[in-house]
């Protein structure tokens, strides 16, 4: 079974944010990039079936130089190839173009993504693919079971869960509760550095589908009305009630 | 300006964030609005879209698709749109719309900006406003293709009440399906009974590690039931296995908006923050002044949560009473 994972390279989530002074992108000095965290579910489930059916786990990213750190981690778990499709993607249609022609390349039998990167949070990546290649898909995955061209899944949906099923090839988007995924032993961190990243240049697109106008911070302005009365819980927990109905008109 | 509104169904119901989108796209001055269904034995939706403030509704009927499919439903919109010769769809960031919408987008070969929180205008230009970084950063967008999909985010926008100035117009639009259209379909749906999901709920009252432990989780809830409130987590409570995932807030669980956040014996870390800080009005227990949370609550309580829930508790459900 040979698998594609799509791995996305985004800051860290503690990072702090500040808009840069083009007001279109925000300040990188001192931002750690990472793995993207769902990402990191897709490898790990990519690892566990190669290694029930045998196969191969390729590892894709599409960015600039740097994602490259993104697919040295995804090798160090144990992925078995590389490949950064050089280009900044402008949209995530950019991106999943890019997997796109990767996947008609190398023919996966299964492409495992994240549920959603965390810096965009778009979850547009899984649905565009499947409509690109022609392919089922599935996204905010929590469970995955594949028996011979069919794959059965558990997604998440608003107060439940779904079951779908699916023919392979597919394209299967990952929701914490998978599995987990494993840290890179120190063996697999120095191996990964031997393995190959092939690099394959793709044109920007001719024109541009959408303008990011501006870039701010949301700031709303809180109350701030922290009760601090010692002793008695019951005046606190009255005044509170009275604020939520007089002041917040929430109840 | 043509606006087309997916409308959601689930159960036979229409869903809330598809009336909420029929508000957001009045707010951007339409000339004409109408409204998009695709489903099995679609009349009893039809009857309700009725009611809707719609010129027109489309209508794609078909029995495949009794078990929802999003790429058959995909092929459906995708007809409507281009028989309504609307060109700016818009529909709830729901599970459904997040999946769907960008579906749309490939088809038409347009833009599309998800999980819109607001809109203005610039001219005639639609400017949407995505929150990114998990809401540490919020960009406005402009879409230039022809065709512009948006995803509304729930609960921000009031569902529409406001009914048709005339009866709308049913339009059936016919499509072939067949079956390599459907290599991905729902098989079942199972829902969790009688308990409202957060990314629905308008009041959340979540709990975090200052609860101690599970068994202490009846506090919480009786505090939710007399807000009328969903139930939410921390992901340390998740972690630990006291509480399931679906109730997981914050930035690898679920983002929310509701318009009250009451966050009880949670510290208040920036991945929490990023799932729940578009809340209208946010409240925090916890017995630590210190606590980040304070940093960006409306109103908040310094205390023990065994002595204060039991009194909030009491205290809602006077002021509810009179
Ligand atoms: C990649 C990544 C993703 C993450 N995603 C999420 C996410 O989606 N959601 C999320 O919540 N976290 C997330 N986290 C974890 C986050 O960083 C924090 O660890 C977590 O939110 C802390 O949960 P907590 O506030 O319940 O626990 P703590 O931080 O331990 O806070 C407990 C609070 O309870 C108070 N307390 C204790 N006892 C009492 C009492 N008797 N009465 C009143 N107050 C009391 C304490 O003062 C303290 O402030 C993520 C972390 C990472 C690295
Ligand atoms: N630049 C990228 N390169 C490779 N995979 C990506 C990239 N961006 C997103 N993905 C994949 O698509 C998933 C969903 O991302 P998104 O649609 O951007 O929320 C991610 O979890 C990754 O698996």
């Amino acid at each position: 079974m040979n698998i594609l994972v799509g791995v996305s390279h985004v800051p860290d989530t503690t990072t702090r944010i500040n808009v840069a002074s083009d007001t279109i992108s925000i300040d990188k000095t001192g931002v750690k990039y990472i793995l993207n965290p769902y990402d990191e579910l897709a490898v790990e489930e990519a690892l566990k079936l190669r290694d029930l059916h045998k196969g191969e786990v390729t590892v894709v990213s599409v960015g600039a130089d740097v994602a490259k750190e993104a697919i040295r981690q995804a090798l160090a778990m144990g992925a078995d190839k590389g490949v950064l499709v050089k280009t900044v993607p402008s949209t995530s249609m950019d991106v999943a173009k890019a997997i796109a022609t990767v996947a008609r390349e190398t023919k996966p039998d299964l492409i495992l993504l994240g549920k959603q990167s965390i810096d965009f949070d778009g979850m547009e990546v899984g649905p565009m693919l499947s409509e690109l290649l022609d392919w089922p898909a599935a996204t905010v995955v929590v469970s995955l079971k594949i028996d011979g061209s069919k794959a059965t899944v558990e997604k998440e949906v608003e107060g439940g869960k779904e079951t779908i099923e699916l023919t392979m090839p597919c394209i299967i988007g990952a929701q914490k509760g998978l599995n987990d995924p494993r840290y890179p032993s120190l063996p697999n961190i120095m191996k990964a550095k031997q393995k190959p990243i092939q690099e394959i240049v793709v044109e920007a697109p001719a024109s541009l589908r959408v303008t990011l106008v501006k870039l701010d911070k949301p700031e709303k302005k809180r109350a701030n009305k922290v009760l601090k009365v010692e002793g008695n819980a019951s005046q606190m927990a009255s005044q509170l009630a009275h604020l939520l109905h007089d002041e917040a008109k929430v109840i | 300006m043509h606006i087309l509104v997916y409308l959601e169904e689930r159960n036979g119901q229409i869903r809330k964030p598809s009336l909420e989108a029929i508000t957001a796209a009045k707010s951007l001055g339409a000339t004409k609005l109408s409204a998009a269904i695709v489903a099995a034995n679609a009349s009893a939706i039809v009857e309700q879209a009725k009611l809707l403030d719609v010129s027109e509704i489309f209508v794609v009927d078909e029995p495949k698709l009794s078990n929802y499919s999003s790429h058959a439903t995909n092929k459906g919109l995708h007809q409507i749109v281009l028989q309504s010769g609307a060109e700016v769809i818009i529909m709830g960031a729901t599970g459904r719309g997040k999946d769907l919408a960008p579906r749309l987008t490939v088809a038409l070969d347009g833009g599309y900006v998800p999980d819109v929180t607001q809109f203005s205008l610039d001219g005639s230009q639609i400017v949407a406003t995505h929150p990114i970084y998990a809401g540490k950063a919020n960009a406005h967008i402009k879409i230039n293709t022809k065709y512009q999909v948006l995803s509304t985010r729930p609960n921000l926008w009031k569902a529409s009440k406001d009914a048709p100035a005339s009866a709308p117009v049913i339009t059936n639009v016919r499509v072939t399906f067949e079956d390599k259209d459907f290599t991905e379909k729902t098989i079942s749906l199972t829902l969790a009974q009688g308990k409202l999901d957060v990314s629905e709920a308008d009041i959340i009252v979540s709990g975090g590690r200052g609860m101690k432990g599970p068994e202490h989780w009846n506090l919480l809830e009786d505090l939710a039931g007399a807000f009328g409130a969903a139930t939410g987590a921390s992901r340390a409570v998740v972690d630990a296995g006291w509480r399931p995932h679906s109730e997981q807030v914050g930035q690898t669980g679920k983002t929310v908006s509701p318009s009250l956040y009451v966050a009880v014996g949670i510290s208040g870390a920036v991945q929490h923050l990023a799932g729940m800080s578009s809340s209208k009005t946010i409240v925090a227990i916890n017995k630590d002044a210190n606590a980040p949370i304070f940093g960006l609550v409306d109103y908040g309580i310094v205390g023990d949560i065994f002595e204060i829930l039991p009194a909030l508790t009491e205290e809602i459900k006077r002021i509810k009473a009179h």
